[in-house]
């Protein structure tokens, strides 16, 4: 791919901005809660998109161009069952806990519900997992420009981690949550033309089914049995695996995106962050998974479109992405796509840096290395630890760099703590009797399920070192089933030792707990739209038409 | 807390410049769109949007 000297103003442009928008926020963080925390200042409609703009990454991008390349609409799961009903709840259901209980992270809500050894437990690994994730999609987005550009990998990395870095050190939490709003829109008017313009080339939706074999355009209809759809996965498994623990583990306990939601400047606007962020995210699917399944109609059109998946005999779906902006954008446009891309991860690894240091900041270096220093000390700790978080960040690409298998490790690892965290918060929020005790043993036990799930079933060639129980037909199923035993396991612990350990008074409860907060009533003479429920109910149905037009 | 609205609208409303301004001035086309001036279409887009933002930004002054 050639640039022109258009794109490189364009990406000029957009380095510029990101920048600025920092160094003019820097007057406004004067104290460790304003620039980890951003004082619960900001407005619902920036706190929104922030939301999903930080879940967002480069290889989502990529990744469901791929995957709708390869496994057709039915990619729109991760969105509609994946995103969707989580992101209800979470604003529905457990704002009201996050944002009244005035915990400053997530690991801090756990130290106020249950205890100190479960906060450090969410804390260390959520710190580990979010330096982790950096590395891996600056590593991504290394390899990819140096695929597409022809761009050394060392550069683009120190590029796209200096700028991060420049100005979340400058401007902090706000800083990076208004970078993640503009980046945002940047994604959806880089990427949502060439969507449009590929299914249209490939001759509108109703063209593409009548190309492709029905279980490419159909997202519900081969569901019954795991043998009839590429993905390899039936119904139970998908709801409750994907739909329930996997998507429920992230949306609602992830501290990366309830971050953003914490930072708004009312309950109200707390709770109304994930449900406005839904509406953007249920349509995602459109601008991202519409092109790779037009991809695939396009190369069987033939003509200049048939090397858009590679050779046919083993195609290369990572590819997709960058194919498609190769024949559909000229230069211009083509460095809008490439700056949307480059945006996509920044939005990501701001999101993981700011989480970063305020979890180390608050809930690892304020709590066991130095309480009770005055403000100014933990302002220079959140400083220093962005610095280091990205430079933690930087050097984690470089070992994915040497150890491939690594990384996999890593991402499976975490799978394994994640699966189990929604059954703790739910238990948490729900249940009054749920003790500390009860809490860390059910975290243990689900992290232990998980990896025992894995250890003795097998997909793919994958998994299976204790021994070999159950073959999957895909890993995706075998991810699936993990994550609900995990979360089977963590539960039933948790309930069992919680009733063995001693009760929590009242007083220690107080909004933390369902029953035990007051759960903000509904002004009625307030507009329809601050409603949470009703916005819930919104999504909802529009989240089910968009499912019944694609089944 | 500092409006957002104005430097998205402004960012905006300069890639809608450039790309309109590349969009007629250059008459590059894409591979497998030979027939639709992309740079122009989103340029516009981009120029409404930005307008757009920027008319939000004013209005809430």
């Amino acid at each position: 791919m050639i640039l022109h000297p258009v794109d490189y103003l364009v990406l000029a442009l957009y380095f510029a901005f990101v920048i600025g928008i920092g160094w003019l926020l820097k007057k406004k963080v004067s104290t460790a809660d304003e620039f980890l925390t951003s004082g619960r200042s900001l407005p619902v409609w920036i706190t929104s998109l922030a939301f999903i703009a930080t879940n967002l990454g480069a290889q989502e991008v990529i990744g469901m161009c791929a995957s709708g390349a390869k496994y057709g609409i039915m990619t729109a799961h991760f969105y509609w069952i994946g995103a969707i009903p989580a992101m209800l709840f979470v604003g529905v259901f457990m704002m009201p806990f996050y944002y009244g209980s005035r915990a400053r992270s997530v690991p801090e809500y756990l130290k106020l519900r249950y205890d100190e050894k479960t906060r450090t437990f969410n804390a260390l690994t959520f710190a580990v997992m979010t330096i982790f994730s950096s590395g891996v999609s600056m590593y991504a987005l290394g390899r990819l420009f140096e695929l597409m550009l022809g761009w050394s990998f060392t550069n683009s990395v120190l590029l796209s981690a200096a700028i991060v870095l420049v100005y979340t050190y400058l401007g902090g939490l706000t800083s990076a949550i208004y970078n993640e709003v503009l980046q945002f829109f940047l994604i959806v008017l880089g990427f949502a033309p060439l969507a449009a313009i590929a299914v249209f080339k490939a001759g509108g939706w109703g063209g593409i089914q009548a190309r492709l074999a029905p279980a490419m355009t159909h997202a519900w209809a081969n569901m019954a049995n795991s043998h009839q759809n590429p993905m390899g996965i039936e119904i139970f498994g998908m709801v409750a695996g994907l739909g329930f623990v996997l998507s429920f583990g992230y949306w609602c306990t992830n501290f990366l995106v309830v971050q953003r939601a914490m930072a708004a400047n009312s309950m109200s606007a707390a709770r109304r962050t994930p449900l406005i962020a839904a509406f953007p995210k249920m349509f995602m699917p459109l601008i991202v998974i519409l092109p790779g399944i037009a991809a695939v109609a396009l190369m069987q059109m033939g003509g200049l479109g048939a090397n858009l998946l590679g050779d046919p005999q083993h195609p290369d779906y990572n590819q997709v992405m960058n194919k498609l902006m190769a024949a559909f954008y000229p230069s211009g446009m083509l460095g809008v796509g490439l700056t949307a891309l480059m945006a996509s991860f920044m939005s990501g690894m701001a999101g993981n840096v700011t989480a970063f240091n305020t979890v180390w900041t608050y809930d690892i270096y304020q709590t066991h290395i130095r309480p009770n220093a005055p403000d100014r000390h933990y302002l220079t700790v959140g400083r220093i630890s962005t610095i280091v978080g990205t430079l933690l960040s930087i050097g984690t690409a470089y070992l994915a760099t040497q150890y491939n298998n690594i990384m996999d490790l890593l991402q499976l690892v975490f799978g394994f703590v994640n699966a189990p965290l929604f059954a703790t918060f739910l238990l948490g929020m729900f249940w009054k009797r749920a003790t500390g005790n009860g809490a860390f043993s059910g975290l243990l036990s689900g992290t232990g399920a998980a990896a025992l799930t894995w250890g003795l079933t097998v997909a793919e060639g994958k998994g299976g070192v204790l021994g070999k129980l159950h073959e999957f037909p895909s890993t995706m199923a075998q991810n699936f089933w993990i994550a609900i035993m995990a979360w089977t396991a963590c539960f039933v612990v948790t309930v069992v030792v919680s009733l063995m350990t001693a009760p929590k008074t009242f007083a220690e409860l107080k909004n933390l707990v369902w029953g035990a907060t007051d759960v903000p009533k509904v002004d009625h003479d307030r507009k329809w739209y601050h409603n949470p429920v009703t916005l819930a109910i919104i999504v909802a149905v529009l989240c089910i038409i968009l499912n019944i037009y694609y089944r | 807390m500092w409006d957002l609205r104005l430097p998205a609208g402004l960012f905006f409303l300069g890639l809608g410049v450039i790309l309109c301004v590349v969009g007629l001035l250059f008459p590059w086309r894409a591979a497998l769109a030979p027939d639709v001036n992309v740079n122009l279409y989103s340029g516009l887009t981009m120029l409404v949007f930005g307008g757009v933002m920027l008319w939000l930004a004013k209005r809430a002054k």
